[in-house]
């Protein structure tokens, strides 16, 4: 009885292999992206989603498969699974974290599978074929330098940090580099952990304690999200600028609007996604050399260019 | 209800409150003693009109999980509730507001309460018929709830309709005579709780389910009944929070709610109710609420502590605050 069960998945585990395999050389492209809880991922799985299903129609020979998944071992083991039911031709993947994801994607790497690491870099280079990443110290450094130029290298700054990673550590340091050599001083810094309502919460309290804010910045939009509506039942007038960072849709259709306290916005765009995806695609299907790695930019969002990064349908 | 009636004079006793249950109020009296000392600021009319307010919340869904867990339950789900309710009434306002106009408000509340009773009879069964253990039922419930909230979000944000928001903005900003609405609201269930609780039978029988189950089920008292209505209870009141809730920024996301369910159960035992049940102090609940609300609020005002260790400092003072409860009870 027990023999008849093995067998029979064995035989079913060997049909699976075999089918994607047999439909004459396509090429696999699986990506491996965090599941969407909050604005950012959200906005990651959306545009892979999107790419997968705008190459999968541009080019018949190349199948991109999407998976999400919700924690670091949850996305270890969804790598596994792929790589042993179909024979994957790349991967492209944003880990949950470095550590936990170095040696499965080596692992598959072995193979003899292309690897695109977007955003995350694993603990060892020398895995990923290509590399695609935002500039987390350019999002804190432009708008310091944004600041300090509007407001003539002097003012009072409060700001609010998210969790503690390495992202938020990078954005704060390129912030606190920014103002460098100005007289923009930081009044206070605390962590509000990328969410609204504890950014909501710790404005009230900025406010209170400060009587002369000129200038908040928070570095992710969610957070400036709460920090605005802090502002606005405070009824003070003496913030100039409130500035995010990230690019989340309902701040860019702000500073497309022309708004006097958020003017811009600097990117860090989950549409990277989508980049590493066409670019991987673009080695099989052009013959385009890509390996390498690509750092995006995070050039200041003004009015000028807004419509550049405004995503309507996208829930980011 | 018709048990007011029957209730014997003896419950009366019950409204005074007594030395012993003066220790939440002690301990959040010294909070706001040494707020003062530290940042003059603190008990400015305005911070403390925010942070009373802010507690709001915490203080409402808290008062329901006085029941629960004075009944021997616990409801982990609370937060993730918090969430699915806000963003069913939020769709459901937007869904409507194009035909009816501002009038989707009162319909989104209508919508909210009753999405609450069922999300808490749902726990309360599960717990009650089903017979799973309150922790692991409602931490089931409470992982469906947020996967909930993160689908009808896409991950991202369900915003209030442009045109409802000004008009339901006051529900959250709004005074009567001075005082914040959300705490007069939290005020109202917090009166209508505490007499519900000490005064009806309902209440009697819910901290003796808690204190004995098998001695209340021999003086023929039905659990089952106790228990779910406790949680309807609670499921009513994460409503009424969502309801405060949803005007202050408008929107809902899947990181709405994130652990109020441990603000919640903190509150509660802060405020003296008994995490095993059999004991249960409404208003020493809403204290707690407010206490917890407070010390985020002196960390930020206080320069004393680097970002890094303010968390190690706030569970410091819970625990000291939870020693001087204790300590005024002997």
């Amino acid at each position: 009885m027990l023999r008849n069960i093995l067998l029979a998945t064995g035989i079913t585990t060997a049909l699976l292999a075999a089918g994607p395999a047999s439909a004459a050389e396509k090429k696999t492209i699986a990506v491996s992206i965090p599941a969407a809880d909050h604005g950012w991922t959200a906005g990651v799985v959306y545009h892979a989603n999107a790419a997968a299903k705008e190459i999968n129609k541009a080019f018949p020979d190349i199948e991109v498969i999407v998976k999400t998944s919700p924690s670091a071992s949850a996305q270890v083991s969804a790598i596994e699974d792929l790589s042993a039911t179909r024979k994957l031709d790349a991967l492209v993947i944003l880990p949950h974290s470095s550590e936990e994801l170095t040696t499965p994607v080596k692992a598959i790497k072995d193979k003899g599978s292309f690897i695109t690491v977007v955003d995350r870099g694993l603990n060892d280079p020398k895995i990923q074929d290509l590399y695609v990443a935002g500039d987390n110290i350019a999002v804190g450094f432009n708008t310091a330098k944004f600041l300090v130029e509007k407001m003539s290298g002097k003012g009072n700054v409060v700001v609010l940090r998210g969790i503690p990673t390495v992202i938020d550590d990078e954005r704060i340091k390129g912030f606190q580099d920014g103002i460098k050599g100005s007289d923009l001083k930081i009044l206070d810094i605390q962590y509000a952990n990328w969410n609204s309502d504890q950014a909501f919460k710790l404005m009230q309290d900025y406010l209170a304690k400060y009587p002369q804010i000129d200038a908040v910045w928070a570095n992710d939009d969610d957070m400036l999200l709460g920090v605005l509506e802090a502002i606005k039942q405070s009824g003070r007038k003496e913030i100039k600028f409130a500035l995010g960072g990230n690019g989340m849709k309902e701040i860019i259709a702000k500073v497309m609007a022309g708004d006097a306290v958020t003017p811009v916005e600097t990117p860090y765009p989950p549409s990277m996604i989508k980049t590493a995806i066409y670019l991987t695609a673009a080695h099989f299907a052009g013959h385009a050399p890509v390996r390498g790695s690509l750092k995006l930019d995070a050039p200041l969002i003004t009015k000028a260019n807004a419509a550049e990064y405004h995503f309507p349908d996208s829930p980011f | 209800m018709a048990d007011v009636a029957a209730a014997p004079p003896r419950a009366q006793h019950n409204w005074s409150i007594g030395w012993g249950d003066a220790g939440p109020f002690l301990a959040l009296a010294a909070l706001v003693a040494i707020g003062f000392l530290i940042n003059p600021d603190f008990l400015s009319a305005n911070n403390i009109a925010n942070v009373v307010t802010r507690s709001a919340f915490i203080a409402i869904i808290a008062i329901g999980a006085t029941f629960v867990i004075s009944s021997g339950g616990l409801d982990l789900s609370v937060g993730s509730m918090a969430a699915f309710i806000t963003g069913v009434m939020i769709l459901f306002m937007n869904w409507v507001a194009p035909s009816v106009g501002t009038a989707a408000i009162p319909l989104g509340m209508a919508v909210a309460l009753v999405t609450g009773i069922a999300c808490g009879l749902l726990n309360g069964t599960i717990v009650t018929v089903g017979r799973i253990e309150p922790f692991i039922a409602t931490l089931g419930t409470m992982g469906i709830f947020r996967a909930l909230i993160t689908y009808m979000t896409d991950g991202g944000t369900v915003a209030i309709d442009r045109s409802l928001r000004d008009a339901y903005r006051p529900v959250y900003f709004g005074d009567v005579l001075g005082v914040p609405i959300p705490i007069l609201v939290s005020l109202a269930v917090a009166l209508v709780a505490a007499y519900v609780l000490y005064r009806t039978r309902y209440g009697r029988r819910c901290v003796a389910v808690g204190a004995n189950e098998d001695v209340a089920r021999y003086s023929g008292i039905s659990v089952t009944r106790v228990r779910t209505l406790a949680y309807v209870i609670q499921g009513t009141c994460v409503a009424i929070a969502a309801i405060c809730y949803v005007p202050r920024l408008g929107a809902a996301t899947p990181t709405t709610g994130l652990l109020w369910e441990l603000q919640v159960i903190t509150a509660v035992v802060i405020g003296g109710t008994a995490l095993r049940g059999g004991r249960g102090r409404v208003w020493g609940t809403v204290a707690g609420a407010v206490i917890l609300e407070f010390i985020a609020n002196l960390m930020v005002l206080s320069d004393f502590v680097s970002e890094y260790l303010v968390a190690a400092v706030q569970g410091v003072i819970i625990i000291i605050a939870m020693l001087i409860q204790r300590m005024s009870k002997r």
